[in-house]
C-alpha cells in the first residue's frame, strides 16, 4: 500500500492543535475569563465590593468548599463520585467540639484525630466502592446519613463553642498585613498537591484512564481499587481538615454544621470543566469554578441580593455547563465533517484507506 | 443437541408465586419492617394499636411513598431526580396560593393542579436529560437548586399557615375510611397502579430494558428520549402530588417545605432493592423502602435508640441493603454460571 504520504501526514502533531490553542481554548479556560469577568464587573458596577473586606470574607466563607472540591475533582474524574464530604466534615467537627471543648485536649492533637477519623470514614466508603464493587452514588448517598448521623449522635442538641483562643482565632487571622487569611496558605499548599499528584504522576494519569475505562486501566497496569481506596480516603481527610477548620471559624458545631455543602462542591467541580462522566478535567479549572461561584456569591450579597439568587444562579450555571460540554462538540463534530466532506473531496480515498488499515 | 435448555417450569403455578415470593429481594425488607413494628409495638402497645399509633403508621408514610414511586420509575431507567423535593416544595405552597385566592376551590381542582404542576417540573427535567444527553444526575441537581431558589424569591419569609387552608382540604389530611387514612389510600392506589404498569405493560417493561442497557435499547428501536421523558413526567407529577399530600398533612408550607427528602426518596428507593444503576427493582420494593424508612424514624425513640443517632441507623440501613444487593447478585451469577455448566 503506496499510503506513505497520508501515513506522514497522519502524525499526531499534524492532527492535534498547537500548544496554545489547546491551552486556551477549552472549558477550564472559559471558565478563568468567566472568573475574571465577573470579577472586574462587581470591582466597577457593585458597591464596596472592592473594599478590603470582600476578599478576606469570601476566602474565610468558600476555604471549606475549596477544600473538598480538590480531591472530589479526582474522585469525579475516576467517574465516581463522593456526596458524604459535608456529612464527614459535620462528624470531624464535632469530634473536634467534643474532644477540645468536652475532653480538654488540645487543639493539634484534636484535630488530629478527627482527620485520622475522617481519613477512616472516607476509606470505608473507598473500601465499599473498591473493593465491594458497589456504586458510589448509592454508597455515599448512605455515607452521607450514616456520617451525619454520627455528628448528631455525639452532639446531640448541643450546640458546642468555646474553642481555645489562641487557636480559634488563627485560621481567620490575616497573612501579614494583607486581606488574605491564614487558611489560604494550607488550601494553597493542597492545590499544589492535588495539581502535583492529579497532572504530574503515574498515579494521576491512572486517574484519568480509570475514568476512561475502568478495564482498560486495570490491562494496563492500573491498580484500579487502590487508587480508588487512596482517593476517597484522601476525600475523607480533606473534608476532615475542612470540618476542624470550620469549627474554629465560626467557634461553634452543631448538628448542621456543613449540611448541603457537598452540592456546592459538586456544582463548583463541574462548573470548573469536570466531566461528570468521568476521564476529563483539570484542577485549575476546579479552582477558577469554585472561586466563580464564591464570587459571585459575595458581588450578588453586596448588590443587595438574597441567598436565593446566588442558589438560582448557581444552578443555571451548572445546567448551562454540563449543556455546553455536552452538546457542544456535538455540533462542532457535525461542523468539521460537512466542511471537509464539501472541500476536501480528492482526499477521501486516502482517509478510507487509513481507516481500513486501522480496522484490520 | 436439538434439545432445547430451557423448560416451561414444570412447577403448578400456586408453587411458583410461592417460590418467587420466597426468593425475592423485597421479603427482606419486609421482614424487617414487620420485625421493627412487632419489637416497637411489644415495648409500646400504644404504636400500632392505638387510634393515633394506628393512624400514623399508616399516614406518616403517605408522602415518601409516592415520590419513592416517582423516583424509582425514574432510577429504573439509570437516571435519578434530584429535584424532587423543590418540586414538592412548590406545589405545597402552591396549594395554599389557590386556596387563599379562592377557600372554595374544589379538592379535585387542587390535586390536578398540583399533578399538573409537577409534571412541567417534570417534563423539563426529562427534556433537558434526553434533549441534550446530559446526565440526570446533574441536571436535576442544577433544577433542585433553581425551582427552591425560584420559590424562596418568591415565597421570602413568608408561610402558608392553618389559617390559609379550608377546614376541608386539612381534615382530608386526617380523614379515615375504615380506620385507613386517605391520603395512604390514594397514595397506595398510585402504587398499585404504577407497579402493575411497570410489571406488565410494554411502555413499562421498555423501561426495565433501557435502565439495564441503554446502547442495546436504542438499537432494538426502542423510543428511549420518550420514555426516558414519560418517566421524568411521572415522577414530577407524582412529587407535585406528594406537595398537594405534605400541605393537606401539616397545614403549612415555607420556602424550605420539603428541602433534603430527595435524599430520603433515593435512599428509599436503594432500600427497596432498586439498583440504582437501573434495570431492576419493583415499585413494590421502593414503596415497603419508604414505608421502612418512615416507621424506622419513628420506632427508633420506642426501641431505647435516642433520637439522635436516627441518622446513623438509616445511613447503615442504606448501606446495608445494597450491601445485601451485592451478595445476592453475586450468588445468583454464580448459580447461574453452575447451570450452565452442567447444561
Amino acid at each position: 500500500m503506496s499510503t506513505a504520504t497520508a501515513t506522514e501526514a497522519r502524525t499526531y502533531p499534524a492532527y492535534s492543535r498547537n500548544l496554545a490553542a489547546r491551552l486556551l481554548l477549552n472549558r477550564e479556560a472559559a471558565v478563568i475569563v468567566g472568573l475574571v469577568a465577573v470579577y472586574l464587573y462587581a470591582m466597577g458596577n457593585v458597591p464596596f465590593f472592592d473594599g478590603p473586606l470582600t476578599i478576606f470574607n469570601l476566602s474565610k466563607e468558600y476555604a471549606p468548599i475549596l477544600l473538598m472540591a480538590l480531591p472530589m475533582t479526582l474522585i469525579i474524574i475516576t467517574g465516581e463520585i463522593d456526596l458524604s464530604v459535608a456529612s464527614t466534615l459535620g462528624a470531624s467537627a464535632a469530634i473536634t467540639g467534643v474532644l477540645v471543648v468536652e475532653h480538654d485536649l488540645s487543639l493539634p492533637l484534636a484535630a488530629l484525630v478527627a482527620i485520622l477519623v475522617g481519613a477512616l470514614l472516607g476509606a470505608l466508603n473507598g473500601f465499599f466502592v473498591a473493593y465491594v464493587g458497589l456504586p458510589s452514588l448509592a454508597v455515599t448517598i448512605g455515607s452521607l446519613a450514616l456520617y451525619r448521623g454520627l455528628a448528631e449522635g455525639l452532639i446531640q442538641d448541643k450546640r458546642i463553642s468555646g474553642f481555645p483562643e489562641g487557636w480559634q482565632d488563627w485560621p481567620t487571622e490575616r497573612i501579614g498585613t494583607s486581606q488574605y487569611p491564614n487558611i489560604l496558605i494550607p488550601i494553597a499548599v493542597l492545590v499544589v498537591l492535588f495539581a502535583l499528584l492529579l497532572h504530574f504522576t503515574s498515579f494521576g494519569r491512572g486517574v484519568f484512564e480509570i475514568g476512561l475505562s475502568d478495564e482498560a486501566a486495570h490491562f494496563s497496569g492500573v491498580n484500579v481499587a487502590r487508587t480508588k481506596l487512596v482517593l476517597f480516603t484522601l476525600s475523607g481527610a480533606v473534608a476532615a481538615f475542612a470540618g476542624v477548620y470550620v469549627a474554629l471559624k465560626s467557634n461553634s458545631v452543631a448538628t448542621d454544621t456543613g449540611n448541603g455543602f457537598e452540592l456546592k462542591v459538586i456544582a463548583g467541580v463541574l462548573l470548573g470543566g469536570v466531566s461528570i462522566f468521568g476521564g476529563r478535567g483539570a484542577l485549575h479549572g476546579v479552582v477558577a469554578g469554585v472561586l466563580l461561584i464564591a464570587v459571585l456569591n459575595s458581588a450578588l450579597q453586596l448588590d443587595g441580593q438574597g441567598s436565593e439568587v446566588i442558589q438560582i444562579i448557581i444552578g443555571l450555571l451548572l445546567v448551562g455547563s454540563v449543556i455546553a460540554s455536552n452538546f457542544l462538540p456535538r455540533i462542532r463534530a457535525l461542523i468539521p465533517r460537512r466542511a471537509a466532506a464539501s472541500t476536501t473531496a480528492p482526499q477521501t480515498p486516502a482517509t478510507g484507506d487509513e481507516t481500513r488499515k486501522v480496522s484490520q | 443437541m436439538s434439545t432445547a435448555t430451557l423448560h416451561p417450569s414444570q412447577e403448578s403455578a400456586a408453587t411458583r408465586v410461592v417460590q418467587t415470593l420466597l426468593r425475592s429481594r423485597e421479603l427482606a425488607i419486609v421482614i424487617v419492617l414487620a420485625l421493627i413494628l412487632v419489637v416497637a409495638t411489644t415495648r409500646r402497645s400504644s404504636f400500632v394499636f392505638s387510634a393515633d399509633g394506628w393512624r400514623d403508621t399508616l399516614l406518616a408514610p403517605s408522602i415518601l411513598l409516592l415520590l419513592a414511586v416517582g423516583q424509582m420509575v425514574v432510577v429504573v431507567t439509570r437516571n435519578v431526580d434530584l429535584s424532587v423535593g423543590s418540586t414538592l416544595g412548590i406545589t405545597a405552597y402552591a396549594t395554599g396560593k389557590i386556596f387563599v385566592s379562592n377557600p372554595e376551590t374544589s379538592v379535585l381542582v387542587v390535586f390536578a393542579a398540583g399533578l399538573a404542576l409537577g409534571a412541567v417540573v417534570g417534563a423539563l427535567n426529562g427534556l433537558l436529560v434526553t434533549v441534550f444527553k446530559v446526565p440526570a444526575l446533574v441536571i436535576t441537581l442544577g433544577t433542585m437548586y433553581v425551582l427552591r431558589g425560584a420559590l424562596t424569591h418568591e415565597v421570602g419569609s413568608d408561610r402558608m399557615t392553618a389559617g390559609d387552608y379550608p377546614a376541608h382540604f386539612e381534615k382530608l389530611g386526617n380523614q379515615q375510611v375504615l380506620t385507613i387514612p386517605v391520603l395512604t389510600i390514594i397514595a397506595l392506589v398510585v402504587v398499585a397502579l404504577v407497579g402493575y404498569y411497570l410489571h406488565t405493560a410494554r411502555g413499562g417493561r421498555e423501561l426495565y430494558a433501557i435502565g439495564s442497557d441503554p446502547d442495546a435499547a436504542d438499537l432494538y428501536g426502542l423510543p428511549s428520549g420518550r420514555r426516558v421523558l414519560g418517566a421524568f413526567v411521572l415522577c414530577g407529577a407524582l412529587a407535585g402530588l406528594a406537595g398537594v399530600f405534605s400541605a393537606a398533612r401539616y397545614a403549612t408550607a415555607f420556602s424550605g417545605t420539603g428541602s433534603g427528602i430527595e435524599l430520603q426518596a433515593v435512599a428509599a428507593v436503594v432500600i427497596g432493592g432498586v439498583a440504582i444503576f437501573g434495570g431492576s427493582g419493583t415499585v413494590w420494593g421502593a414503596a415497603i423502602g419508604a414505608f421502612l424508612l418512615v416507621t424506622i424514624n419513628r420506632a427508633l425513640p420506642i426501641l431505647g435508640i435516642s433520637e439522635f443517632w436516627q441518622g446513623a441507623v438509616v445511613g447503615a440501613l442504606i448501606i446495608g441493603s445494597i450491601v445485601l444487593d451485592r451478595v445476592l447478585s453475586i450468588r445468583r451469577t454464580h448459580k447461574l454460571v453452575e447451570a450452565r455448566d452442567h447444561a
